[in-house]
């Protein structure tokens, strides 16, 4: 035996990308779950708005409804997908006991954080780009501003990944953590202006839906694709920053002090 | 020389109930420390406190001189910890799992140390394996190859042969022997009291939270256990010679035989010279002398009733 006591070099900056291989080797094993089955659902809602409905009906002055309705289908794609592996790597981690093999090792939280954000947003961003692709048979779209569109897809993806966090530390059993994706996560979505603007809301509903966080991430992006919103693209690119940094700080509070991850 | 392990005055309760107490040690580099107990001691607390899992309530704890809250990316790195329950990742190979598990302690993939392992722990035909496809052995052998990938300086092996056949028992323990010849540090907890006692150089016994015994396995032993005279006579005995009161002596067998309890610190000479004196018809005699687990169960037992 050549020895067992005698370690390599130290890079602290080394644990990171292990970590991130790991995270996205996990979703990327169960593809027809992670990436497949989300594709599935996306394509089905733009063959239901774009082939049927998509032409016959319009909210948004200038454009048909599958124009105004996929850049809320492709957000919610990024969105979903985002939460969900955060939530699901991290939960199962805990419930089967797989965290303490990271708990004992020296992966800072900043690193923790950073390497399960970026596979949540590469899973989120695969399955944005795909629904967009296949969005492409239904109908044609403006980009206005791609650059805006890709900043505002990838502040909903890291959002939603640390509220993924936040969930997976907070959950108690599985019915737990299908209850923040069930009664908040998809209520928020759905009446954040997915498939229909704020804005044709009788009082006080489209007051009230400016109070759904959901709804400055939907528009800012369908601003940044359309060129129009509800409301204008600085004041939903402040607010979906803002709580962006506010979840961003709640997580690493929480997984820097071990809360719920330490016994 | 730094300790490889020092703790002081650790204390930790859950929901105000306390797990440990004021627990304080040192483990020496280079030894093979012992820690028992019955279920429920402490010991696993105290071993997840070392390692990170477990927040430490109050007290202190370093290794190899470092504070392991202050400086415990440099702690974590010098620790290889095989935990108690088994911990895999079933979406992963063991090749992909041991690759993935060096880079988690920051250092770089070490190709001829990894393969050692595997040749050691006989994990060549499995490394293409997803780990729910191990046998519970082969899980066994691939979490020992996980907490030495990183090449640590003290392993931590919390029951690593829990429910593991006697085959595998000998050669895991032959392979911890060698891995400490080599320079490593090991702290082990077992049930198997024989096995702590061939493998340990110090043994610490804990209960309710408590240390009870801190000492060389050796003299634990000596000092503790007991060693029983037991003499077969050629007629029955009616009453024990009072002279023999010292040695706690009672009879069995219809009173042809008479067992004695030989002191720990004297010679037996004296015993000798009485039992000639007494004329007792002795046809036979044997000596017993208990081990680590009669020592382990007078101290907890004693622990449980104070």
């Amino acid at each position: 035996m050549s020895g067992s006591n005698g370690q390599g070099v130290y890079k602290p900056w080394l644990p990171f990308t292990p970590l991130l291989r790991k995270e996205v080797l996990r979703f990327w094993r169960v593809a027809s779950q992670t990436l497949l089955t989300p594709i599935i659902t996306a394509s089905l809602y733009l063959f239901v708005f774009g082939a049927t409905l998509g032409e016959r009906i319009s909210v948004l002055e200038g454009f048909n409804y599958a124009q105004f309705v996929i850049p809320g289908l492709i957000l919610m794609g990024v969105i979903n997908n985002s939460f969900a592996n955060c939530s699901s790597s991290l939960f199962m981690s805990r419930y089967l006991g797989g965290i303490v093999d990271l708990l004992v090792t020296p992966v800072s939280p900043s690193q923790f954080i950073l390497a399960y954000t970026l596979a949540a947003m590469l899973r989120g961003s695969l399955v944005g780009l795909v629904t967009w692709l296949i969005s492409t048979l239904f109908a044609e779209m403006p980009w206005t501003s791609p650059l805006l569109a890709v900043l505002m897809a990838l502040l909903a993806s890291v959002l939603f990944a640390q509220f993924g966090l936040i969930a997976a530390i907070f959950a108690k059993n599985f019915d737990t953590l299908s209850m923040y994706s069930n009664f908040l996560l998809l209520p928020l979505i759905y009446l954040g202006g997915v498939f229909y603007p704020i804005s044709i809301l009788p009082a006080p509903w489209s007051n009230l839906s400016h109070l759904n966080p959901m709804f400055y991430l939907i528009d800012g992006f369908r601003h940044a694709v359309l060129g129009v919103g509800d409301t204008s693209f600085a004041v939903s690119f402040g607010v979906s920053s803002l709580m962006t940094v506010v979840l961003f700080l709640w997580a690493a509070w929480l997984i820097g002090t071990g809360k719920r991850l330490r016994s | 020389m730094d300790k490889a392990l020092h703790i002081e005055n650790l204390s930790k309760s859950f929901a105000s109930v306390p797990a440990v107490k004021n627990l304080s040690f040192d483990i020496e580099q280079g030894e093979i420390f012992g820690l028992l107990g019955p279920n429920g001691a402490g010991k696993s607390t105290t071993i997840n406190m070392v390692s990170g899992i477990t927040r430490i309530d109050s007290g202190r704890i370093s290794a190899f001189g470092f504070d392991n809250r202050s400086h415990y990316r440099k702690t974590r790195r010098m620790l290889g910890v095989v935990h108690q329950e088994i911990v895999i990742d079933n979406f992963f190979t063991v090749a992909q799992a041991l690759n993935l598990h060096a880079g988690y302690y920051g250092v770089e993939d070490d190709p001829l140390w990894r393969q050692e392992l595997i040749d050691r722990l006989d994990l060549g035909p499995h490394l293409e394996k997803v780990m729910i496809k191990l046998s519970g052995g082969m899980k066994r052998r691939f979490m020992i190859a996980k907490a030495l990938i990183h090449r640590p300086r003290l392993l931590i092996l919390d029951e690593p042969t829990a429910g593991v056949d006697v085959e595998l028992r000998h050669s895991l323990w032959d392979f911890v022997r060698e891995i400490n010849r080599n320079g490593t540090t090991i702290l082990l907890t077992t049930h198997y009291l024989e096995e702590a006692e061939q493998m340990c150089d110090r043994i610490a016994i804990m209960n309710h939270g408590e240390l009870v015994a801190l000492e060389p396995t050796r003299d634990l032993v000596r000092r503790l256990s007991r060693r029983t005279l037991k003499l077969w006579l050629d007629s029955p005995l009616e009453s024990i010679p009072t002279e023999l009161e010292t040695y706690h002596p009672r009879l069995e067998g219809n009173g042809r035989q008479l067992i004695l309890c030989l002191p720990t610190d004297s010679g037996v000479s004296e015993l000798l010279h009485q039992l000639s004196s007494l004329h007792l018809g002795i046809k036979d005699f044997e000596t017993e002398q208990s081990g680590l687990e009669d020592v382990f169960l007078q101290l907890t037992r004693s622990g449980r009733n104070s």
